[in-house]
């Protein structure tokens, strides 16, 4: 599988001018930035123009990268930029902060919902997708910049580091941000449970 | 046993719900991690908070998404084309 090409033979195909080197690096690289997009922006539209986007302008930039560990970081970087821009064009959006206060429990003695755990919960059972969708409905709410630390930590599985890299901001707001996303995720779980947890979590149990 | 009250107004409570994802991500300094376990060791409600902490995160983790389309793909390396020729 050509996935498992390693970044160091890649980047110097990219380098040496290879005329295959643009297939292989969309071979390798295309679903993963493909599905970022899509997770970013939430439009397979938008995720085929930032996929577009990306791949050339990241594939040109490359060929000036020495560095072979830098490359994920560099490519999401480009595709950081291409998600945002897509969403300056469209609606305005004012940076919004989430706050730690309105994110910690007020009563957690009254939990009134177990979030299930993922893997005690079969493939095709109604809750795992009905829990999906919360996910997917509570990342997609998250204000862009603590959307993108999300995606890029949980879910494209970027160290700290490389996040601080790709988005240009100290590790320290990267922890940040990630850990507010996740607690509002968590609120969003919770706050489903809360509505029709009772029916849900029988069938997880 | 829980020996105090938790909630947003416990201090340590709230210092610790701070640091929880960088303790998961195994991130912490090596004082701090100790100073979580110590007080997970003690507090109910936090070793709970922590747990759904880390399911969410198993949630986010577990959500995929669909390889690129062909039709995305074959605009791509046509897009790749305009733009080598000078065209794009």
């Amino acid at each position: 599988m050509s996935h498992a090409e390693p970044d160091a033979v890649l980047l110097e195909a990219i380098r040496d001018g290879d005329p295959d080197a643009f297939d292989r690096f969309v071979e390798h690289y295309g679903d993963r930035i493909y599905g970022f997009g899509l997770k970013v922006c939430g439009e397979r539209e938008d995720a085929r123009d930032v996929s577009q986007e990306t791949l050339i302008k990241a594939f040109e930039g490359l060929k000036g990268l020495r560095e072979p560990r830098a490359l994920r970081s560099w490519l999401y970087r480009v595709a950081s930029n291409a998600c945002l821009m897509k969403r300056r064009k469209g609606k305005f959006e004012p940076a919004r902060e989430l706050s730690l206060d309105s994110l910690m429990p007020r009563d957690p003695e009254a939990a009134a919902f177990e979030i299930p755990d993922v893997s005690r919960v079969p493939e095709g059972e109604a809750v795992r997708n009905e829990l999906r969708r919360t996910v997917r409905r509570a990342i997609g709410e998250l204000p862009a910049h603590y959307r993108i630390v999300l995606i890029l930590r949980d879910m494209e599985g970027l160290s700290t580091r490389e996040v601080a890299e790709a988005l240009d901001v100290p590790e320290s707001t990267v922890k940040m941000r990630l850990h507010r996303a996740r607690l509002a995720v968590r609120k969003s779980l919770e706050a489903r449970g809360a509505v029709d947890g009772a029916d849900a979590t029988e069938g997880a149990s | 046993m829980t020996a105090h009250r938790h909630g947003p107004g416990e201090p340590d409570c709230r210092a610790i719900f701070e640091r929880l994802s960088e303790y998961l991500d195994e991130e912490l300094p090596g004082e701090w991690c100790a100073r979580v376990d110590a007080h997970l060791e003690d507090c109910g409600p936090c070793r709970a908070f922590l747990e759904s902490l880390r399911r969410t995160v198993r949630w986010v983790q577990d959500s995929t998404a669909p390889p690129m389309p062909d039709d995305v793909r074959s605009a791509v390396r046509e897009a790749f084309e305009r733009f080598r020729s000078g065209t794009g």
